[in-house]
């Protein structure tokens, strides 16, 4: 069945899917009962499976990743919701020094099959700590995967399928696309397989590279460069690690250029990791060196300025000139 | 799930904490009831002239109306966010009142009130709100931190710096004007963060001078106090080796009388006391909440006979101790605060974006000024109409 959602709404029945499918999927974190979350992606679902599925923790981020762990060695499947990204750090500790780390200590004897949801990225005016990208710490972290969904229909597949992971999955949720915009979601169709990046849309002239809030940018970007005559073809990372980098390394080879982009810091951000890997793979094929664009290296600022500081159309559309002008 | 009780673990819960009391229960510490009568309480009494009662009610009425101002100010899109405070006025103007100025505060996001006896500009705080700065007040000059978001980190940086009063002899001389505490507020979700029960095991192995102070506004955004604890949060204390206090927190002379009290406590070196406030978060948990998704109206109907300021003007007017021209008087200053507010919030003016590099670090890096005079340059490429 085809349905136009939101990709709030579409995360939302993702959940609803995953629970109704597999009985050891609990839901966990502050406010996803009643209130349905501050984002209300769990809406209606503590209605629906009670609360000893769809759980109201206390207020400990620590907490709530460090029984999750406890609840996955009993074998549940536990998804946690992190409020916003800024206040995931108190549970830092849990998640890159246990959670990423359990399988690897038991020899394989412990698995640790957890999603751990994070809303992540600026843009909607938030105070501090609400608009925060720390995909790089966590994907720097072996042992954790890290996926980020751009848009509905990616969102309701890529839930469930993290969820059905055995290992454990840093989910980001870009907050700012939560109810941006409405997509065909057909129910019955077969999605990529998880960890696969993909083109969505396709250019001849110069590859850009962008995952999550971005994506919704480099597409705009391209289309303006398309009015100047210019093709850019659009790479959505969705996995971050691992990296699927073939998609992005056949299209480098066929456009020689390369601009990746991002919200978070440039400063050893996902770009520097796949600029080095299209340098070392298609060095002979590049016109140009792999440009970055991302947010400076600064705090996330006020959020009156916060234009400023993201990454957006023009600054896209700069670097790519930069590329042609080499 | 079932209370243990007979099993050869201990005696049941409600036999060691009481029943559950939605009114604070008896150990609740009041000086003034909510029908504006004046009672008495062996350890916390205190005289309080006319002249400090007007005051409280000033101080609580002029709070209320940055609430409510800023309030409608985040509803016309002049802020992006606000933390109400409505009901917890008494909470925060008693702690406050009772501070020396050598006191320092460490608050969370809510604060308001307590800036205001701090001499905080209201509009500093509108700043945040409305996403001009992180805020911009100097935390030193009024001995007021900065606001903070993450739930509970306030409470260890408020231990640390409560050792460092100690260190640098400024406890327990004698001298009033020297001997100083610290203040830390926090509520009733914060009290399940891992910081905050560190910051009470710091606090106690080393005698810290520091009043923690917990609004339990029954709520943490959607989440009720049950779900953060399971005993009266105050009696907590206990186990990490200090007094807790419950005070009523809707009663601004007893939560003045009580953290005056612990405050002078820690300012003479005996270390640190629990106060919680037993109060209600009358409003929503900010302007993006919506708690008739979770709360009972009764609730709140009727925790509005229990409103602090209502209270203080019953026994103020009851008593002779004031006229319609002091009460007319405060009106006119409300009145005046909201208008400077709202002119006041409109006409702050946006940062300039190169601002967001400054103080990234006290000694600027050559990596980041090039990647502001990037910034700059390409800025200055959209001049003349592009952008
Ligand atoms: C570490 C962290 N987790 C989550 C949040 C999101 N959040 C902001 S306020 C709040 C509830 C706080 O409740 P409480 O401590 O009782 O204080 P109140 O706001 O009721 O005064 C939550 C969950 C946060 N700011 N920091």
């Amino acid at each position: 069945m085809s349905q136009r959602v939101t990709l709030a709404k579409a995360l939302n029945m993702g959940l609803r899917r995953a629970m109704e499918d597999d009985d050891k999927v609990l839901l966990m974190g502050e406010d996803v009962g009643k209130l349905g979350g501050v984002f209300r992606i769990t809406d209606g679902l503590q209605k629906d499976f009670g609360e000893d599925r769809v759980i109201d923790s206390p207020l400990a981020e620590s907490g709530i990743v460090g029984t999750a762990v406890g609840l996955a060695m009993r074998g549940y499947r536990p998804v946690v919701e992190i409020q916003f990204d800024g206040f995931v750090y108190p549970a830092y500790d849990q998640i890159v020094c246990q959670v990423a780390k359990i399988h690897y200590r038991s020899r394989g004897r412990v698995k640790m099959p957890m999603v751990i949801r994070i809303p992540y990225g600026g843009g909607i005016g938030a105070v501090e700590h609400h608009s925060e990208s720390p995909e790089a710490q966590f994907a720097h972290t072996p042992g954790l995967k890290v996926v980020t969904c751009s848009n509905p229909v990616d969102g309701y597949w890529m839930i469930q399928q993290a969820i059905a992971c055995d290992d454990p999955v840093v989910f980001l949720e870009p907050k700012r696309q939560y109810h941006a915009d409405k997509a065909d979601l057909d129910d019955q169709a077969t999605p990529d397989p998880l960890f696969t990046s993909r083109i969505v849309r396709p250019g001849t002239d110069a590859t850009l590279i962008s995952y999550g809030p971005m994506v919704k940018t480099a597409m705009k970007a391209a289309e303006a460069a398309a009015t100047e005559g210019r093709s850019l073809e659009v790479v959505d990372l969705r996995t971050l690690s691992p990296l699927d980098m073939t998609p992005v390394l056949d299209s480098v080879r066929r456009t020689g250029r390369a601009v990746v982009t991002h919200e978070a810091h440039v400063n050893l951000g996902m770009g520097a990791e796949v600029a080095a890997r299209i340098t070392e793979e298609c060095f002979y094929s590049l016109e140009a060196p792999v440009l970055r664009v991302g947010g400076f290296d600064t705090p996330y600022p006020a959020s009156r300025i916060e234009e400023d500081f993201l990454p957006d159309l023009d600054r896209v559309l700069d670097a790519v000139d930069r590329s042609f002008d080499f | 799930m079932a209370q243990q009780s007979g099993d050869g673990f201990g005696p049941d819960l409600a036999d060691v904490f009481g029943p559950a009391h939605s009114d604070g229960g008896p150990e609740l510490v009041q000086l003034l009831t909510p029908e504006g009568e004046r009672v008495h309480h062996p350890e916390f009494d205190l005289d309080f002239s006319a002249e400090e009662l007007r005051g409280f009610y000033r101080d609580m009425v002029l709070t209320r109306r940055l609430d409510v101002e800023a309030t409608a100010l985040q509803r016309h899109g002049e802020l992006g966010i606000w933390a109400q405070l409505l009901g917890q006025e008494a909470a925060q103007i008693g702690a406050g009142r009772a501070l020396r100025p050598q006191d320092h505060v460490f608050p969370t996001y809510r604060e308001h009130g307590v800036a205001w006896c701090r001499g905080i500009d209201p509009l500093q705080l509108l700043g945040l709100f409305r996403g001009v700065d992180h805020g911009s007040w100097d935390p030193e000059e009024r001995h007021f931190g900065l606001y903070t978001i993450v739930i509970g980190a306030q409470c260890l940086h408020a231990v640390g710096y409560a050792m460092g009063m100690q260190r640098d002899g400024d406890v327990g001389t004698g001298d009033p004007d020297r001997d100083a505490a610290v203040l830390a507020h926090f509520g009733d979700g914060a009290s399940s963060q891992g910081d905050v029960n560190e910051s009470f095991i710091f606090a106690a192995s080393y005698n810290a001078p520091v009043v923690f102070f917990c609004q339990n506004n029954q709520w943490a955004i959607s989440e009720p106090i049950e779900r953060q604890s399971r005993i009266p949060l105050y009696q907590r204390a206990l186990g990490f080796g200090f007094p807790g206090i419950r005070v009523d927190g809707n009663d601004v002379l007893a939560t003045y009388a009580v953290t005056r009290a612990a405050l002078q406590r820690a300012r003479d070196g005996q270390g640190p006391t629990f106060v919680e406030a037993y109060t209600y978060r009358m409003g929503a948990h900010t302007t993006t909440d919506d708690p008739t998704r979770y709360r009972l109206s009764d609730d709140v109907e009727r925790w509005k006979l229990r409103d602090p300021i209502a209270r203080v003007e019953v026994y103020l007017k009851r008593n002779g101790l004031v006229d319609e021209a002091f009460l007319e008087a405060v009106a006119d200053e409300a009145d005046q605060l909201g208008a400077t507010l709202r002119e006041g919030c409109k006409a702050l003016p946006d940062p300039a974006p190169l601002s967001m590099f400054d103080h990234v670090y006290a000694e600027m890096t050559e990596e980041l000024a090039a990647q502001r005079d990037g910034y700059a340059a390409y800025r200055e490429t959209f001049e003349g109409g592009v952008a």
